[in-house]
């Protein structure tokens, strides 16, 4: 157990190689375009509406297609429900997740220059974790909206769930949830992380052998 | 015995009798039921095959051509779809029309002035260079004026007139290469200007005929009165406008050269040949441009008498209808109406003819060109000649009003090959771009005047016909049937790609000083008498729900629809007034009332809207005085 901790902490103190550090660098670069492109796209099709209504979220925005005219068009529909309007006002996310993203690019710039092992640990265990909640906290938006429905609506519905990965039938419309461009930059920029995590564990693992052999 | 012998011998000659009459019956047959010429084509199956492939365009496919139709005296321009022939829309441009509220909102009332209808004729689209370049389409109408469709939109923007001392205005809205100028002219010649008293008997010596030019701005189409040109009593009928080599003329027919009056349909068809008349617009617009021409009615009149040079007759037999120029502009297509043959003329004989001062007379101080100078050809088309349209490769198509056909002749070699039935009485014909420097041949529309026969019975208010002749082969054939609202003169037929119209109007562009885009912004605001409602309209609600006014009160009510979503119009209906308006999406548009009479009145969405449409409503409520 002893030798456990010691052998881990000299891994965690180890500095990090290039490959590594190189991975981090891509995963730096990833964030540029999660923080620019649509995180995940709502698409909507009816019988009226052949063409589809869509709905992107952004790290900071919302914007509905056909040139912003789908967000009035679902609005104007989900009144009729009894459903709160989408408005960028009620997304605390908008003002997180940008800063987040951000902190996330110095941090990772921070271990790219004086990166260890253990501070590699550390971002990634903090990226993942945030990845998680900002899925979580997306969703929970989605049931918020499909369950505060107002008791004065003039179509009565039961309250409901949108998909939030795949389809689903709701009244008239079908409804597509699907990642975009910003979620799959994320997921590959953990995905870096992950490579150089295993990277760095095995060369520190391997140099700490080698070291082992020797004089002592 | 001699009994029986007088018997047998009746009986004999009986037979006999029988039989000759037997014999007669057999040579001769039985008299015809229908005309040997009575054919409904297409016959064989593979035929019906092939014209049902060419018209049938699948649900949710579109037509390749559109064809704007006018509608006559019911004053609209109908919209179709070629080669389905579906009726895809209306246009309501000189009567009112409550399917899309035109005419009873402030704008469009103002628009049609004193009138409720208009006799709309021959439609032209915008050119640039001789083709279509699908901006505007104009029509006529015969008390004097011109009204202009925007193809953003499909919306009539303007209509000017009636124009000084016009009468009758037939011989309209040709137009030239590159939309400079709209022809209009008299075809009821009076005194003029206007108002002014002459016996009938004083007719030929001092009744007038009158062309005009109508300039359009070549950025807003705009139009304005260009110029005026006197001419003599004839009944001035139909026009086009020269290409190429005969660009900056304009080409006129007139019947009626016995200056007749009365029963005109014998006067009138005395001389053998009547005129088409040339006039240099180009001249004109100079002559206006250095303030030459007398005022009578309020604008200048150039005077051909006084002005020698740019106004020439062309004698065309007889009573000629329509004057059609070839798509190089070389030749000048005149059909005399009452003769079996169209005329062709050649525009660098006319123009060697006026240079060497080849004349055979004068009318009004009008030189005559000699006929015989200008002419190419007199092609034997068959009986009643009126129109031309053309196709490609010098192919020429002419109606046939009295023959009640198509034919189908050659241009340079003036060969006629084939011919092809109506049903029944065709008038103007429209061929696919067929009056532009390129047209497009495959689709050819005849006009018809009569339909009796071809469809269900719907009482004796017939339709009229129109039927589409595919022209893509040697053999001209028919393959559809439609019957289309009263009562198509000309048409125009246009490639469905040159037309780019909007859905919706866009919010940043409605500059209405009363739009309201907010419900919040919703309301009722006065001054003194006068009560100003600014509504808002979009799903399911009208804002205000209720307005309460007094008696005497002079409201107006504009009205927004805040929608930008494709078909999602609204209505407005206020039962118990004259008021019904539509706005599209986008669209804000304002009427006004003079509340003479206190009382509760709904108003409601009149535009099938959405699942709530029927709770869009309201009340005016009028609380006496």
């Amino acid at each position: 157990m002893r030798s456990f901790i010691e052998k881990s902490d000299r891994i965690l103190k180890s500095p990090l190689g290039l490959g590594p550090r190189g991975l981090l660098l891509l995963a730096t670069l990833l964030l540029a375009p999660a923080l620019v492109s649509p995180l995940w796209r709502l698409t909507m099709f009816a019988p009226q509406y052949q063409e589809g209504l869509r709905l992107d979220i952004y790290s900071y925005k919302l914007e509905g297609g056909n040139h912003g005219q789908d967000t009035k068009e679902i609005n104007l529909l989900n009144h009729y429900i009894g459903m709160k309007d989408l408005v960028a006002e009620d997304f605390t996310e908008f003002l997180w997740l940008p800063f987040a993203i951000g902190a996330f690019g110095l941090l990772f710039l921070r271990a790219v220059m004086l990166g260890t092992v253990g501070y590699l640990v550390d971002v990634t265990v903090m990226f993942v974790y945030f990845s998680g909640f900002s899925l979580w906290s997306f969703a929970h938006k989605l049931w918020s909206y499909g369950h505060n429905l107002a008791p004065t609506a003039a179509v009565k519905v039961p309250p409901f769930m949108p998909p939030v990965f795949g389809g689903k039938q709701l009244a008239n419309f079908e409804v597509y949830s699907y990642p975009s461009l910003a979620s799959w930059a994320l997921g590959a920029a953990a995905l870096a992380l992950f490579l150089a995590l295993v990277l760095a564990w095995r060369t520190a693992r391997r140099a700490g052998t080698v070291a082992g052999q020797g004089p002592g | 015995m001699d009994q029986m012998t007088n018997l047998s011998k009746w009986s004999k000659r009986g037979l006999a009798a029988v039989g000759l009459v037997a014999g007669a019956l057999l040579l001769a047959r039985c008299a015809p039921s229908a005309p040997t010429s009575a054919r409904k084509a297409p016959t064989a199956a593979s035929d019906l095959q092939v014209a049902a492939m060419k018209t049938y365009v699948a649900p949710g496919d579109l037509d390749e051509y559109y064809m704007f139709s006018s509608g006559g005296h019911s004053g609209q321009v109908y919209v179709y779809g070629v080669p389905s022939m579906r009726h895809l829309s209306t246009i309501p441009v000189f009567s009112p029309y409550p399917g899309t509220g035109y005419g009873f909102d402030d704008d469009s009332k103002k628009m049609l002035g004193r009138f409720t209808w208009g006799d709309a004729h021959h439609p032209a689209l915008s050119e640039t260079k001789g083709d279509y370049d699908g901006r505007w389409l104009f029509i006529n109408e015969m008390n004097g004026r011109i009204a202009r469709i925007d193809l953003r939109d499909f919306k009539t923007k303007e209509i000017i007139g009636p124009v000084a001392n016009i009468s009758g205005n037939h011989g309209s809205t040709f137009i030239t290469p590159n939309s400079e100028y709209l022809l209009m002219s008299s075809r009821f010649s009076i005194p003029i200007p206007k108002g002014t008293y002459a016996p009938i008997d004083r007719y030929a010596a001092t009744y007038k005929g009158i062309a005009a030019g109508v300039k359009v701005d070549p950025k807003t189409g705009a139009m304005t009165l260009g110029w005026e040109v006197l001419l003599p009593p004839f009944d001035w009928d139909l026009g086009d406008a020269g290409k190429g080599p005969s660009d900056g003329w304009f080409f006129l027919t007139a019947y009626n050269s016995e200056r007749a009056t009365g029963k005109l349909e014998v006067t009138a068809s005395q001389r053998d040949r009547d005129y088409i008349v040339a006039i240099n617009w180009r001249d004109a617009e100079k002559h206006a441009k250095d303030g030459k021409g007398d005022l009578v009615g309020g604008v200048k009149v150039l005077d051909p008498r006084k002005l020698p040079g740019f106004v020439y007759l062309m004698p065309c037999g007889k009573s000629p209808h329509g004057v059609d120029v070839s798509p190089d502009g070389h030749w000048i297509v005149g059909s005399g109406k009452l003769q079996g043959v169209t005329t062709v003329f050649n525009m660098e004989k006319i123009l060697t003819a006026i240079r060497n001062k080849d004349f055979t007379g004068d009318e009004d101080g009008i030189p005559v060109l000699k006929y015989e100078s200008i002419k190419d050809a007199e092609v034997q088309v068959g009986l009643g000649p009126l129109h031309t349209q053309f196709g490609p490769d010098n192919w020429a198509y002419t109606s046939l009003f009295v023959d009640s056909a198509i034919v189908k002749w050659k241009l340079g070699t003036w060969e006629v090959v084939d011919k092809v039935p109506m049903s029944y009485s065709i008038g103007h014909l429209a061929a696919a771009e067929g009056d532009t420097v390129s047209p497009d041949g495959k689709y050819l529309v005849g006009l018809n005047k009569l339909s009796h026969g071809r469809h269900l019975p719907v009482g004796p208010s017939q339709p009229e016909s129109s039927q589409l002749v595919d022209i893509s082969e040697e053999k001209m054939k028919l393959i559809y049937d439609a019957f289309t609202e009263p009562e198509p003169h000309y048409a125009q037929m246009i490639k469905a790609d040159k037309i780019h119209a909007i859905e919706v109007y866009p919010k940043e562009e409605n500059k209405h000083p009363l739009a309201v885009w907010d419900v919040k912004d919703a309301g009722v605001t006065r001054q003194g008498d006068k009560v100003t409602v600014k509504a808002v309209l979009v799903r399911s609600t009208i804002t205000p729900t209720a307005v309460e006014v007094k008696e005497g009160d002079t409201v107006t009510f504009a009205l927004t629809n805040i929608e930008q979503t494709t078909d999602e119009l609204h209505g407005f209906g206020l039962l118990d007034w004259n008021v019904n308006v539509v706005v599209d999406p986008g669209e804000t548009k304002t009427f006004t009332l003079k509340v003479d009479r206190p009382g509760v009145f709904p108003y409601y969405c009149t535009n099938f809207c959405s699942a709530l449409h029927q709770e869009m409503q309201g009340y005016l409520v009028v609380k006496p005085r």
